[in-house]
């Protein structure tokens, strides 16, 4: 297995967007893209985690699989809570986290921000929509 | 310009890999570079030589190694996706290689413009 | 930055296009392709998704999807451009970012 670094990103600073719109546990999509999400932070790149449609399921508060004998992936969502933190309370890391919501989205769905497992932006769909358009790199599954 | 491609699902169930395989394909050959093309999610599948296609049917594991090789370009699988799906050393078809998620970041990193296929 | 939007699911059976046409920022370009072509049909109960929005955003439908599923002769709206995977890559250094809505 190689790990080595084969293109010259030295300095490279992108604005990444990782869309989460798939619900959880009725596939995969959601787990992994939650997994490329944490690797992302080693790379200090700015990262918006937007959650749109039926992935605002995927941090509903209350999820038990104890029954479906499925991974419960949702206390994940606590670690990039944290991630995002650290970055914005140390000077020395320069990488902007947004963790956002689209209102639309949660609001058809019969979720306020109460509902869910982490402290989020709740943005309108213009608000989303002029943030996805300054995006570099943007990562859907 | 430096072009980097995610593909999520693997052969045959979904046309994602053939249609990265053809944009591929028509980005080398028109000038451009494909730097790295990273197999995510099912998409490890495209890289597991006992594939046996139809006879009368394409063979996109063998295509993707040989487009790989005529033009220089860098298939990754995610060994973390690889592991729960069995895609593992002893079936890696020619031409790709396993490596850490961390690969499909740099290339994010790295490339002009990375695009996703996937269902 | 300018976007290109890749929708590939038939609006019949996914929410991606509607998605896209509520999201896109004017001004951004969507290529229909694999399943999403179904989506130029001209007359269909899914129609208005792209009529609705071509005043800002321009959509552009990849040939060789159309051809496999024997839509080549159907009438599509007016306005989409049709083109092939020569012109899908152009379409992706034209564009400052490529978002696909899977």
């Amino acid at each position: 297995m190689s790990e080595e670094n084969l293109f010259n990103t030295k300095g490279v600073k992108k604005n990444f967007m990782f869309v989460c719109n798939k619900a959880p546990y009725g596939t995969i999509y959601a787990l992994e893209t939650l997994e490329m999400i944490m690797i992302s932070a080693a790379f200090e790149q700015h990262a918006v985690i937007a959650f749109i449609d039926d992935g605002v399921f995927q941090i509903k508060k209350g999820q038990n699989t104890k029954s479906s004998g499925m991974k419960n992936f949702s206390p994940t969502f606590g670690v990039i809570a944290m991630e995002k933190e650290d970055a914005d309370e140390d000077d020395d890391i320069d990488m902007i986290w947004r963790i956002v919501v689209e209102k639309e989205s949660l609001e058809a769905r019969g979720l306020s921000s109460d509902d869910l497992v982490l402290k989020t932006e709740i943005l309108s769909t213009a608000e989303l929509s002029d943030l996805m358009a300054k995006q570099e790199v943007i990562l859907t599954a | 310009m430096k072009l980097g491609l995610l593909v999520n699902e693997g052969p045959f169930t979904h046309q994602a890999s053939d249609t990265a395989y053809q944009f591929a394909k028509a980005a080398v050959s028109t000038g451009h570079q494909v730097l790295r093309v990273f197999f995510y999610f099912d998409g490890v599948n495209n890289a597991n030589k006992l594939s046996e296609p139809q006879s009368d049917d394409r063979n996109l594991v063998k295509m993707w190694g040989e487009l790989a090789s005529e033009h220089d370009i860098d298939l990754v699988v995610c060994v973390a996706a690889g592991l729960r799906r069995g895609l593992k050393e002893e079936i890696l078809a020619d031409g790709f290689r396993i490596s850490g998620l961390g690969q499909m970041v740099e290339l994010g990193m790295a490339a002009d413009r990375t695009i996703v296929f996937g269902d | 930055m300018r976007t290109l939007n890749l929708v590939n699911k038939s609006p019949f059976e996914k929410n991606c296009l509607e998605s896209c046409v509520r999201l896109a920022k004017s001004d951004a370009s969507v290529l229909l392709i694999e399943d999403g072509v179904y989506a130029v049909l001209d007359k269909s109960a899914k129609s208005f998704l792209i009529k609705n929005h071509q005043q800002h955003l321009s959509f552009y439908v990849l040939i060789d999807d159309l051809d496999s599923r024997g839509l080549t002769n159907m009438a599509m709206i007016d306005g989409v451009k049709k083109l092939n995977y020569g012109g899908f890559v152009d379409l992706v250094v034209n564009h400052d970012v490529v978002h696909s809505w899977l």
